[in-house]
């Protein structure tokens, strides 16, 4: 069994009750830093486990700390992201809703260590019910002196709220999420500058994942290098990942870093192996917006080492054969899956989340949607595919935040690897308007709809 | 001072310059081309992505190059930093594509559009653009909005480069125009359809690039290079009163403000000035305005004798 941090209690009747959670040990690491540590400890602890941003673009998370600006007489503000919309990614739902007191903890250990005395939660809201649930734990939190004045009796205030979004993906996007929190429309900013400078209302602040907060629980009560001696390499410690798709066992794994990823899929701890015993076609490892990677890829480096669930065995041969950690979102498809049209999903998402800011993402996100959905309909020719390549390169690099590359590598990846696909669809017009036409074509059976 | 080197040519520049301001102040040639940034309009650029340029080393301290092409209205110089522009291949082909990005929804109907002739995405497309669009699909459409008794929106034109938001943000008062919905549905609003009342709302007109916003009081009455631009100057209350004349004949057609060589006004101008006072006994004339711009309101016009550059020669049409 691989160790477990952050989900050690997860099947505790009660956890989600602060009883329970009190009884299992939890607030501890709020004792500990706040009566034998300094603040500046804490981040120091954090620096030494190696930590890494659990929101996708994996950060060292004791430097983005050490970065916050610290004039005098400005306050600074610690801002959790528990906006989670990125399609395959829900781990921060399944933590906050099952252990709420986790993340209360760990935003009073990290806000102490960054000498942040008003905090939020900026949480999706389509996750109203958990709003609920954290507003409970919090007030909790408050009832038992955890939050609040003097907390401890030693000096230490904080208040921590939580603020809920109106649904969009883009308020995930650290900017524009302090955009909205300021009450105004979630676009990004320009940066620089960088929220540790100027942040929520031009104070310095420190945006962070909840994975990532809840992880500082486990580091300072077992000290960074405990939790640097988990995992392999720069990739420390355990990460939630959300498995989805095909598989037969979806849902939310706690897993040490380095894991390989056959084990991942395969073994019966984890994902237990592709449903109705079918054959592996092709794996998202991160998030809808990292590259989707062919089985033989995601199992295997080029150069046929085994592939690890780590930041860098999953980068490894960059895009051409390599993918990303991102936020963990782990969707695994079958044979039975259509590339494309997997494809045309998450474009479309992407077009209808774009914020409209920059034009290549503006423009380029909704054409890429258009061109794909004229190949599905069967309209399409071989320049299409060429155009999508074109449109996805043209975003890439060009836009204020990552959101547009965010739609552009799915883009550039599917056709990278799967192009052969994209060709039997513009050259099988008649038949690609065939619904089942996909499985006939590839001699597969047709899957139960 | 910094000293940074544009297309290779080294210009030393005051600390916390743009690279655009820098390229400007090295002259037209290097230059990017800016569709949104407004020297007058704080925290204006960055939207648009027209100006992208490739900088091969960042500064003489850490000259590692920039991953990925900045947009140079909204990057600051430093010392020792070395930029491509137009000498850089990568750079051109990718403002190829910004340019097809911002014409994909465009309509253009330059043909009936008041502002052909004077219109910033006409020269882009012009410079930077490919003859062709591969774009097939609808082109997005908005029915035209009158704000307030000066100012028609049309939206089917903006390429929102947030300008006229900058504008109703930091020049007027009372704030009513901004942007709603998101993504290519995104469009600039008074929401309900609020009227602009206000003493410098006029000057949407003027910052817009594309026919977009337009003046009423002008509108459908002839093309730009029709009229004959005047200086002209009046003592006015609310503002430095200094503005164009447009005249045909010895109607005054329109009053704008005075752009620059870039394209932006010296100073923003009142509504009264703008709609107003449209008799030349309104005003002091100082004297036929020189268009700067290689626009075709300048072409063998009055301002200057032409002299017809040899490779412009070739090209013209005997
Ligand atoms: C379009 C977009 C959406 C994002 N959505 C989220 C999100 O839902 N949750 C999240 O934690 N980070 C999200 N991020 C990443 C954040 O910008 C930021 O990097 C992260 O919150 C930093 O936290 P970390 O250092 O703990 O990972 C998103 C980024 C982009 C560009
Ligand atoms: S990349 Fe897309 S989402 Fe990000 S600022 Fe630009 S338009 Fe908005
Ligand atoms: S209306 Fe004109 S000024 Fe306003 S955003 Fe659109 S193009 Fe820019
Ligand atoms: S002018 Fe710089 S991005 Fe528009």
């Amino acid at each position: 069994m691989g160790k477990k941090l952050l989900l050690e209690h997860d099947n505790v009747p009660g956890i989600q009750g602060y009883d329970v959670y009190r009884q299992m040990g939890g607030y501890a690491s709020v004792e500990k830093a706040l009566k034998t540590m300094n603040p500046n400890a804490v981040v120091e602890e954090v620096k030494k486990s190696g930590l890494r941003g659990r929101g996708g673009a994996g950060f060292p998370t004791g430097m983005k700390w050490s970065f916050l600006a610290k004039p005098d007489g400005v306050p600074r503000h610690l801002v959790c992201n528990a906006d989670e919309s990125e399609p395959g990614t829900f781990k921060d739902r399944y933590l906050m809703s099952r252990i709420p007191h986790l993340l209360v903890e760990g935003m009073i250990t990290s806000s102490f260590a960054l000498g942040a005395n008003t905090s939020y939660i900026y949480i999706r809201g389509e996750y109203y019910y958990i709003v609920r649930i954290l507003e409970k734990a919090i007030a909790e939190a408050y009832a038992h002196g955890w939050l609040g004045k003097n907390i401890l009796g030693t000096g230490y205030n904080l208040d921590l709220y939580v603020q809920v979004g109106g649904g969009a993906y883009i308020c995930g996007e650290e900017t524009a999420l302090l955009e909205s929190l300021e009450g105004k429309r979630g676009n990004p900013r320009i940066k620089p500058p960088f929220p540790a400078v100027k942040g929520l209302w031009e104070r310095p602040t420190v945006v962070n994942n909840v994975e990532t907060i809840a992880a500082v629980v486990p580091i300072v009560n077992n000290g960074g290098d405990a939790y640097a001696a988990i995992g392999v390499g720069k990739s420390t410690g355990t990460k939630l990942i959300s498995a989805s798709g095909h598989l037969n066992k979806p849902g939310v794994y706690e897993i040490e870093l380095g894991l390989p990823v056959e084990e991942f899929i395969y073994s019966e701890e984890y994902c237990g192996g592709i449903r109705n015993g079918r054959e592996l076609k092709a794996v998202v490892a991160g998030g809808s917006s990292v590259p989707i990677l062919p089985k033989h890829l995601i199992l295997n480096t080029a150069a046929g080492e085994p592939r690890l669930m780590s930041y860098e065995s999953l980068a490894d041969g960059g895009f051409v054969t390599g993918t990303m950690m991102g936020s963990g979102g782990f969707i695994a498809m079958d044979d039975t899956t259509s590339i494309v049209k997997n494809l045309y999903t998450f474009t479309r998402f992407y077009h209808h989340e774009s914020c409209g800011q920059c034009s290549p993402c503006r423009e380029g996100t909704a054409w890429m949607e258009k061109v794909l959905h004229k190949i599905l309909d069967g309209h399409g020719t071989l320049a299409d595919v060429d155009l999508l390549w074109d449109l996805q390169k043209n975003i890439e690099g060009k836009t204020i935040c990552p959101l547009g590359e965010a739609a552009a590598w799915p883009v550039a990846a599917a056709i990278r690897h799967f192009r052969t696909e994209f060709e039997e669809f513009v050259k099988n017009p008649t038949r690609i308007k065939d619904v089942k036409h996909y499985y006939r074509l590839n001699n597969l059976p047709e899957p139960v709809m | 001072m910094p000293k940074v080197t544009i297309d290779g040519r080294t210009i030393e520049v005051p600390e916390g310059t743009t690279i655009l301001q820098a390229a400007r102040m090295v002259g037209p040639e290097v230059a990017p081309p800016a569709m949104c940034y407004y020297t007058k309009l704080n925290t204006s650029g960055g939207y648009c992505r027209t100006c992208i340029v490739k900088v091969a080393q960042g500064s003489e301290k850490d000259p590692r190059p920039m991953p990925k092409p900045v947009p140079s209205c909204r990057t600051m110089v430093m010392d020792g930093m070395v930029v491509e522009n137009e000498t850089s291949p990568e750079i051109v082909e990718a403002r190829k594509g910004v340019v097809e990005f911002l014409l994909a929804n465009h309509p253009l109907d330059c043909p009936v559009c008041d502002q052909a002739g004077e219109c910033h995405l006409q020269d882009l497309s012009y410079e930077h653009g490919s003859a062709k669009s591969r774009y097939e699909f609808d082109r997005r459409t908005f029915d035209k909005i009158d704000i307030g008794p000066y100012v028609q929106l049309h939206m089917t034109r903006c390429i929102m480069c947030y300008r006229c938001v900058k504008v109703a943000e930091q020049i007027t008062d009372g704030r009513v125009h901004g942007v709603i919905n998101r993504g290519d549905h995104a469009e600039i609003s008074t929401y309900v359809e609020q009227a602009i009342d206000n003493d410098f709302s006029g000057n949407v007109i003027d910052v817009c690039p594309v026919g977009a916003l337009t003046d009423k009081t002008f509108r459908f009455k002839s093309r730009v290079w029709f009229t004959k631009p005047v200086d002209a100057h009046r003592d006015c209350t609310t503002c430095s009163g200094k503005v164009v004349l447009w005249y045909q004949g010895e109607e005054v057609l329109r009053v704008t403000g005075r752009k620059d060589q870039w394209g932006e006004v010296e100073e923003f101008i009142c509504n009264e000035c703008r709609f107003e006072k449209k008799k030349t006994s309104d005003w002091t004339i100082e004297g036929v305005r020189t268009i700067d711009r290689h626009s075709v309101i300048s072409q063998g016009k009055y301002a200057r004798d032409l002299e017809i550059p040899a490779h412009t020669k070739k090209k013209l049409i005997k």
